[in-house]
């Protein structure tokens, strides 16, 4: 007899999803103005979980409106003031946990064991981050009584809902801004849940709304003259449209864009930690990460041996059942984007790279896309060179230190990349010289509020996270 | 310099790609080949590997899943008196109960051995006599292993001639620290060959005291050169034994053992695991990282004594659907 685990899922009833959901504006829940509505389903199983009414332009202008009003107040709060409010939603947060795991798994597809142990420790850990600066922003090293820019509309992706939701309102409230947020229309409930935590935490109307919708909604915001900040997380193609638009104007802006994040393994590396530190970069929230390592740069002497080691480490993931605690790897977040990974990786085995996946039954409904690697890749392949936002690692391979950083540099992005190895004076030497916002040494996707996030080229620019995140909601 | 019959046969059939079988038979060449052999193994990232051993440990096992893993790991128990007041009256009842671990329940598997130092081996060999329960020895000056080699060669070899199936040997942790690989090396073949063919030996690290994680896999690699049959990480006699970090350790180094020689070795995590909760983890991290392969008696074992009544309880709680307490299940 083999050695089954058995199934454990988390209980759906921790979470009451109503049939719909409004828009969130100045404290209370509203219809769209032109009355429509758009459905948010699960990937994992293609169930429609709630209605929810889509924000056009009209609604984008009143909830500016409302967070202009709001502002007033709000940026007059002592930071000790305001503070209160954030740890509040923090603790808040905390103790609704559970049930926003639950929820962010429903929407997103991804894996119970990454909403619950990774994503909403960090949503927590944002506000109470961000609450304590709230009331020392004038030791924060931008000169005395540094002041807020106004309404800040952000935008933000559909791979991490609530934690990019974190990271732009946190440090928006903590330096006295107010927010229009629209979350990507995928994956809207758990904004929708957080508007409810305003209210519950007691928040001043206005001072944060929530405005679920499509790109209309999201140009439209971007676009509003009444804005006085935008901050956008997603793609590349859609950054540019945005700064193509916010140029000339007096907004501050800051994008978090693609990546093509290379993780180099050197000879000496701990092979084993390597092993999962790949797999951690590569397949986490199935690889629908903007900072994952997609591309594996390994020193063509451990190839073999490592290639193996990973094939091996593959073929024991888990993939299914999202809200399983057993589950390694969910579901693609949308049929569009399951479409353009499958494009991706098929045009991939058409360029030559040799295609590989584990044994792996795929769930007859929902969104599935098996972990699959390349090996042959060179730099001329289009899977080297385009973000693919899957679990789809690419392989390649160099000779020297030189030929691996030349190599990582290669991209048009720059947002992060991996080092393994045990010697700490190389850790320091190629650190220096990759191009990439963040790089992590023996380890990979880690987060962390006091640390700041953000990319080079073509993965934006700005900073989130830490003192560094304060600047770009501060008039500095 | 020798090395054991088992391995150079499999170097004979030349092994899997990495490294070269030949390559593997030249480290032993000399002190300073061996350290750079063992120097030369993929470093151990703490953070990582305790990460990996942590993440493992959230696996759901229940019901049938939970059933069938109690089972195998009372099956896997090398069930132990290690005391200086050991009696045979004791040594005997340890027996029975290797035997038949519930009296209340005879479906229950036996354990795969009773452990016991070498003057109990005949003991114990009689208590267990017929019923394929193995009897293990801990000998080679156990547990400090401070003896001149002749005096533990001595001490194995009355063991294995009162009927010992296996010898649990400790390396000399002096020795390894000091750098001395080559000398840590000769006595594990030494003390291979006293077993001679009818007992199977495990080597114990003593991981405790080895301190660092790239120590222990240095130790793993080296007593499975030397013809290791197991490898232990410790006695139970000092503060750190077993611990999912380090047993997920020696099982990646059996795995890739087995890899480049084709020779299996089996693993004795040690001490220390008292509840059938924390067992069940360790079947996890055998199978998540050796494989299915190891998931029997012969290739895994766990040197336990205070953890099989553990096991016995879940198992009858499982069965009746009651907890019944310790007074349901025998004192050794």
């Amino acid at each position: 007899m083999a050695f089954e685990y058995a199934p454990a899922p988390e209980s759906r009833a921790i979470v009451d999803i109503a049939p719909s959901y409004g828009l969130f504006i100045d404290g209370e829940f509203a219809e769209a103005a032109d009355g429509k509505v758009f459905k948010t389903v699960s990937p994992s199983t293609e169930e429609v979980l709630s209605e929810v009414a889509q924000a056009g332009a009209e609604d984008v202008d009143r909830a500016v409106r409302a967070a202009r009003k709001a502002f007033e107040k709000w940026s007059a709060l002592p930071g000790s003031e305001r503070a209160k409010y954030l740890f509040r939603i923090a603790r808040i947060i905390q103790e609704r946990s559970r049930e926003l795991a639950v929820l962010e798994t429903l929407d997103n597809g991804k894996p119970i064991k990454e909403t619950r142990d990774a994503d909403l420790p960090l949503v927590a850990a944002h506000f109470f981050y961000y609450a304590g600066w709230a009331d020392k922003l004038d030791h924060a090293g931008f000169g005395p009584n540094p002041r807020p820019l106004g309404v800040a509309g952000q935008v933000i992706p559909w791979n991490f809902p609530l934690l990019m939701l974190a990271w732009k309102i946190a440090p928006a409230l903590a330096t006295g801004n107010t927010v229009v947020l629209k979350p990507a229309e995928t994956t809207p409930l758990s904004a929708l849940f957080f508007a409810d935590i305003c209210r519950q935490a007691g928040l001043p109307k206005g001072v944060v709304n929530i405005l679920p919708g499509y790109g209309d909604a999201g140009a439209a915001l971007v676009a509003h003259p009444d804005v006085n900040k935008v901050a956008f997380t997603g793609s590349t193609a859609v950054g540019k449209e945005i700064a193509r638009t916010v140029a000339g104007t007096r907004k501050k802006l800051t994008l978090e864009l693609g990546g093509k994040g290379a993780n180099i393994v050197f000879d000496d590396a701990p092979i084993d930690q390597a092993v999962e530190g790949i797999v951690t970069g590569i397949f986490f929230n199935q690889g629908q990460v903007c900072c994952a390592g997609s591309r594996l740069l390994v020193q063509e002497s451990v190839h073999d041996e490592l290639l193996d080691s990973l094939k091996r480490r593959l073929s024991t993931l888990r993939l299914g059942d999202p809200l399983d605690k057993n589950t390694d790897i969910g579901a693609i977040n949308s049929a569009e984007q399951l479409a353009r990974i499958t494009a991706l990786a098929d045009q991939g085995e058409a360029e030559g790279a040799e295609r590989w996946s584990p044994a792996c039954e795929l769930p007859s409904s929902g969104y599935w896309f098996a972990p699959t690697l390349f090996t042959n890749v060179t730099q001329a392949h289009t899977i080297a060179r385009d973000e693919i936002f899957g679990p789809v690692l690419s392989v390649l391979t160099f000779r020297t230190p030189d030929e691996a950083v030349a190599k990582a540099n290669n991209t048009p992005y720059g947002l992060s990349a991996g080092i393994w190895t045990e010697k700490g004076s190389r850790i320091l030497a190629v650190a220096n010289k990759l191009r990439a916002g963040v790089i992590w040494s023996n380890t990979f996707n880690k987060f962390d509020p006091t640390s700041p996030f953000g990319g080079y080229k073509e993965s934006g620019f700005g900073r989130e996270g830490g003192r560094h995140g304060l600047e770009a909601y501060l008039d500095v | 310099m020798s090395t054991s019959p088992k391995f150079s046969a499999s170097l004979e059939q030349g092994g899997a790609t990495t490294p070269p079988a030949h390559a593997l038979a030249d480290v032993t060449a000399s002190d300073s080949t061996l350290r750079r052999f063992l120097h030369g193994l993929p470093g151990v990232d703490a953070v990582g590997l305790e990460a990996r051993a942590a993440s493992l440990g959230t696996r759901s096992i229940k019901t049938t899943a939970k059933a069938y893993a109690i089972d195998l790991a009372i099956s896997m128990v090398d069930l132990t008196t290690l005391e200086g007041a050991d009696t045979p009256g004791k040594v005997r009842a340890l027996g029975a109960k290797a035997v038949h671990p519930d009296p209340t329940d005879r479906t229950t598997p036996a354990t795969a051995a009773v452990c016991v130092y070498p003057d109990m081996v005949a003991v114990a060999k009689e208590a267990v006599a017929g019923s394929g329960v193995k009897v293990a020895s801990v000998a080679t000056a156990f547990p400090a292993g401070r003896a001149p080699l002749t005096v533990k060669l001595a001490d194995v070899r009355e063991a294995v001639a009162a009927g010992a199936d296996e010898i649990d040997m400790v390396i000399d942790r002096g020795a390894f620290l000091a750098g001395r690989y080559l000398k840590v090396y000769d006595e594990i073949v030494a003390v291979k060959e006293a077993c001679g063919t009818s007992a199977r030996l495990k080597v114990i690290f003593e991981t405790g005291e080895l301190s660092t994680y790239d120590n222990i896999r240095r130790a793993s690699w080296l007593g499975m050169l030397a013809g290791a049959d197991f490898i232990k990480t410790s006695t139970g006699k000092v503060a750190v034994n077993a611990t999912p970090a380090n047993t997920l350790l020696m099982l990646e180094a059996v795995r890739d053992f087995r890899a480049a020689t084709g020779v299996q070795v089996g693993v004795k995590p040690a001490g220390g695991i008292r509840t059938s909760k924390d067992a069940i983890k360790f079947l996890v991290l055998v199978n998540e990282t050796a494989g299915e392969d190891w998931l029997d008696n012969h290739w895994f074992r766990f040197g336990a004594s205070s953890l099989l009544n553990d096991l016995l309880m879940q198992r009858q709680k499982l069965a009746t659907g009651r907890y019944s307490g310790p007074d349901y299940v025998t004192v050794d």
